[in-house]
Parts: C-alpha cells; structure tokens; sequence
C-alpha cells in the first residue's frame, strides 16, 4: 500500500501538477483564439532555460526567480503574437496551428544556439525524501512543485472569476463576435492570454526541470499528455485543464504498478501512451470533454 | 433637429453579393423605429452595417451628425451605439451580472449603481444574478442581452429580433420593456418579424423589400394601411 502511494500516486500527483499548470495555457489559447498552439511545448522549455540562467546569474532556488521567467516567456509569447499570429489573425485555425509549428521549431533551434544542447541539472544532487509518520516519503522539490502548482491554480482562479480581464478572457472564449460588439478590446484580451499562458508553461517547464532536468525536447516530450489533459478537461475549459492534467498525471503513473501479479501492468517505458489512449478515448466518446468544452 | 442615427442612401453587403441597393434609415431623439419587411430583405444587413459587420461600398451612417461609417465594432460601441444580435446575444458562461460587468467593459467608472438600476427595470434577473446566463429561458435572456448593451446608456439601442423563438406571453414583455427603456430615454431602433406588436410600440416605421425602401410611416399609419396588411399582418387591416 505505501509503495503504491510512495512510488506510483504521488509521483503522479507531481507529474499531474506539470500537466495541468501546461494545460491552463493550452486551453485558454484553444478557447480564445481557437486553435492547437503546438508551439507551447518550446514556450515550456524556454521557461525552464531562463529559469536555470536566473538561477546560475543569481544563486537562488529556482522558486525564487521563477516569476521572472514567467514574466519574460510571457513577453515572448506577446512579442511572438505581434509578430507571427496577429497577421493571420482572420486566417483558418489550420493554418494558425501550422504557424504555431513553425514557431516551436525556432523557437527549439534559438535555445539550442543559446544554450547548446547538453543535459543540465536545475537542482543538483540526491535530496533526501521527509518522511512522515514513518511511512509516507516525499522529496523536498515535489512538495515544492505540488506547493507551486496549487497557488498558481488559484492565481488562475482568482484572475478568471475575479478580474476584469479574466472575466473578458471567459467571455471571448464564449463568443468572440458577441465580445467585439459588446465593446471588448479583443487584441487587450489576446496580449493577455498569451501572456498568462506562457507564463504558466514557463512555471510548468520549471517544475518539470525540478523533477527531472532540463534539455532542448524537455517541453515538447509533454506536449501530448499536456494537450490530451486539455483535451480530457474540455477545451477552452481551464479548470478542466487542471482536473485533467491531474487525470492524465495520475494514470500515467498508477499505470506501472503490479495490479495484477508481480511486474507492472504498463511497462514504464510505455507509460506515455496511457495519456494517448486517454486522449484518443475522449475524442471517440466525449469529445466535449469532463466540463463540456467546445467541440471541433 | 439633427437624427441619432442616420443611414444614408446605403448600398452593403457581404463579400461580393450586395444586400442593400440604396436604403435610407433614420431615428430622431426619443423615437421608437421598427424595420419590418419579408425574409432576406436586408433588415438585419442595415443593422449590422452600423456596427461594420457588413461591407457598406455607398452611402454613409452618421450618428448625431458624425460620420462612422465603416468603424470597427468595439469604437462603435465606445461612440454610443449598443446592438443585441438576434442570437448569441449573451455570453452563456457567464453569470448574469458577469454579462453585465462585460456590457460595462468600456466603462472606467463604478458600475455597481448602473447594475442596480438594470435589476430594477428587470426585476427577475436580480434573483437570477449569480446563475450563468445559458441557463435562463428565453424571454429571461433577452432581458439580460439587452439590460448589457443598455450598460452603457447608449445614444441609441439597436435591436435584431428581440422576439424572435419567444412565446407571445414573452413577446408582450419584451415590447413593454422596450417601451419602458425608451420612456427612460434611450432611442431604439428595431428589426422585428412581429410586424404587428412591434408597429403598435413604434414611433415610425420602414418596409423593406429586396434591399431597398418599400414605405415609411408612423407605426400607426402603418397598421392602418392596407397594402401593409395584406403583406405582413395576416391579410387584413387591424382594427382600429
């Protein structure tokens, strides 16, 4: 029983908080501005990169100068659009996500010049796990990361339900025409979109950068269980981004435990494809997803 | 006296197709205007012309004397001028005071005291405030799509078949709450397929017929006349 929580639920209650703090940005960006951004596994990756260069710049955790990642990749994403997206701004969402494509491919190549190509360590050396009632073990850092993932979470929602901006991100998502002619400055609304979403997919490469380490594909090696938890939850529906990250966390790695005999039900090496079977069964019979979202 | 709105000699439409072939529209101060007229006749394409939904290649719409033709939506509204589309007229996830706060997006100022008054003139969306707005009936979602273009007290309300699906119990309370949004001073113009009630709250009204004016009149008078009768009101004139 504790070796199923120790090794198998919380290490997906981990993986689960990278996803759906990955997702929130998915689905915003599918719901505002309706297509597949598939350049949001790089914007992960380039949050992480800057992360680490704060980090070697300054000494401190990477908690410490996380917000000043999040603010940076999300001026990226603003500068990105003003460039990249806002030309095609009528165009058909196909070609939207081919230009999101294009994107992801320069933005990869530009860290791979900056940075190179080489595997880095955000927090070096082995952490001794805390031990509670001499049986529950968990890592420093994954407390960090559950810590983390849940403020931002409730940052998001404070911003959707509270704010006046949120408030016009949920109504574009509703009705991009009924917004325009109610008067809602939609390009404000766009700037902070991907704004927010960058600067969460920033904080979720950092997070996964804790867990594991940080390389040039760490980002888009995500970017399926990220886009099959925005998916699961139902596009354009960030509080079911966040559910189903949790979802697609959770069962990627409860996935690998001896539920039946003594070796694990899904060979961890194809525990990847859990969150593809999850996705590929949404679609088939509930492609609105848990919390109704838009259908394509 | 200079007209709130004025469509002048309007050739629009969409793409390459034209709609309106030279249509003039206009709304004096403190007038109730009806555009009635058969399917495809371009009533909705004149109201959407206002709002630059529609491609305008002649003529011109003024609003108190100034030119905004072809203005972007979101600067129309920031000139005064509310539209509630015929459908979709209300964000479905949001509460019904959220569709208010948005209504009020142009607005720097409190809008709580606004927000207050919109509950009084619609007394059932106050109890109904924190429910999302997709859940209400019909007639209750009219109410909330025009209490939030009424928002921004507007110079002037334009309205796309307010009572378009509604039950005749709704219909009557939406022609009476138009009256009451007019009597506290907000000119509206209207699109309506309810030919007959909508001309019997009317100021004025215009017929159109393939994109171009048929009859103008005041609603009175157009109830009265037999040639309207015979073509929108069921076939004979109403009693006067």
């Amino acid at each position: 029983m504790m070796e199923f929580i120790n090794f198998h639920l919380l290490p997906g209650i981990v993986l689960g908080s990278i996803y759906a703090i990955g997702a929130i940005g998915v689905s915003l960006t599918f719901g505002i501005m309706r297509f597949a951004n598939f350049a949001h596994g790089a914007t992960m990756t380039f949050g992480a990169y800057l992360t680490m260069t704060f980090v070697w710049w300054t000494g401190f955790h990477p908690l410490v100068v996380l917000p000043a990642a999040m603010v940076l990749t999300g001026l990226l994403a603003v500068g990105m659009d003003r460039a990249f997206y806002k030309p095609l701004r009528a165009s058909h969402a196909v070609i939207l996500v081919m230009a999101s494509f294009g994107l992801m491919l320069m933005l990869r190549s530009l860290i791979q010049l900056v940075w190179g190509v080489q595997i880095e360590t955000l927090i070096p050396g082995i952490q001794r796990p805390i031990v509670f009632f001499d049986a529950l073990r968990i890592s420093p850092r994954h407390i960090m990361i559950i810590g983390g993932a849940v403020l931002l979470m409730i940052g998001v929602h404070y911003l959707l339900a509270y704010t006046k901006t949120g408030k016009a991100m949920r109504a574009m998502s509703d009705s991009p025409d009924l917004a325009r002619v109610t008067g809602i400055d939609t390009e404000a609304v766009i700037r902070a979109t991907w704004f927010i979403g960058a600067g969460l997919a920033a904080a979720a490469g950092t997070f996964l950068a804790m867990d594991t380490h940080v390389e040039t594909q760490m980002g888009f090696k995500i970017l399926l269980p990220v886009f099959a938890a925005a998916i699961l939850g139902g596009i354009g529906r960030p509080y079911g981004a966040m559910a189903g990250g949790l979802v697609i966390g959770i069962a990627e790695e409860i996935s690998t435990y001896s539920w039946f005999g003594t070796g694990p039900l899904v060979p961890p090496g194809y525990k990847a494809g859990v969150a593809f079977a999850i996705m590929v069964a949404i679609l088939i019979w509930r492609p609105s997803g848990l919390f109704r979202g838009r259908v394509f | 006296m200079t007209a709130v709105l004025n469509i002048a000699d309007l050739y629009c439409g969409y793409g390459e197709t034209e709609i309106l072939h030279g249509v003039s529209i206009h709304v004096d101060p403190g007038e109730v205007v009806v555009i009635i007229g058969p399917n495809g006749a371009g009533k909705s394409t004149a109201m959407k012309a206002v709002f630059g939904l529609s491609r305008v290649t002649r003529g011109a719409i003024r609003l108190d004397g100034e030119d905004i033709t072809g203005l972007a939506p979101d600067k129309v509204v920031r000139r005064g001028v509310c539209y509630v589309p015929q459908t979709g007229n209300v964000f479905v996830n949001l509460s019904v005071e959220e569709n208010l706060e948005m209504g009020g997006y142009v607005r720097t100022d409190d809008l709580r005291p606004r927000i207050d008054e919109m509950y009084t003139l619609f007394p059932p969306l106050k109890e109904k405030r924190r429910q999302p707005a997709g859940t209400l009936s019909g007639g209750q979602r009219q109410m909330v799509a025009m209490a939030k273009a009424l928002m921004l007290e507007p110079k002037i309300l334009l309205l796309d078949e307010p009572t378009a699906g509604l039950s005749p119990k709704f219909r009557g309370e939406i022609f009476r709450v138009v009256r009451d949004i007019n009597t506290a001073g907000t000119p509206i113009l209207m699109v309506e397929q309810n030919a007959k009630q909508a001309l019997g709250v009317a100021d004025r009204g215009y017929i159109l017929v393939d994109g171009q004016n048929r009859l103008e009149d005041t609603g009175r008078g157009l109830l009265d006349n037999p040639d309207v009768a015979e073509m929108f009101l069921g076939g004979r004139a109403s009693a006067a």
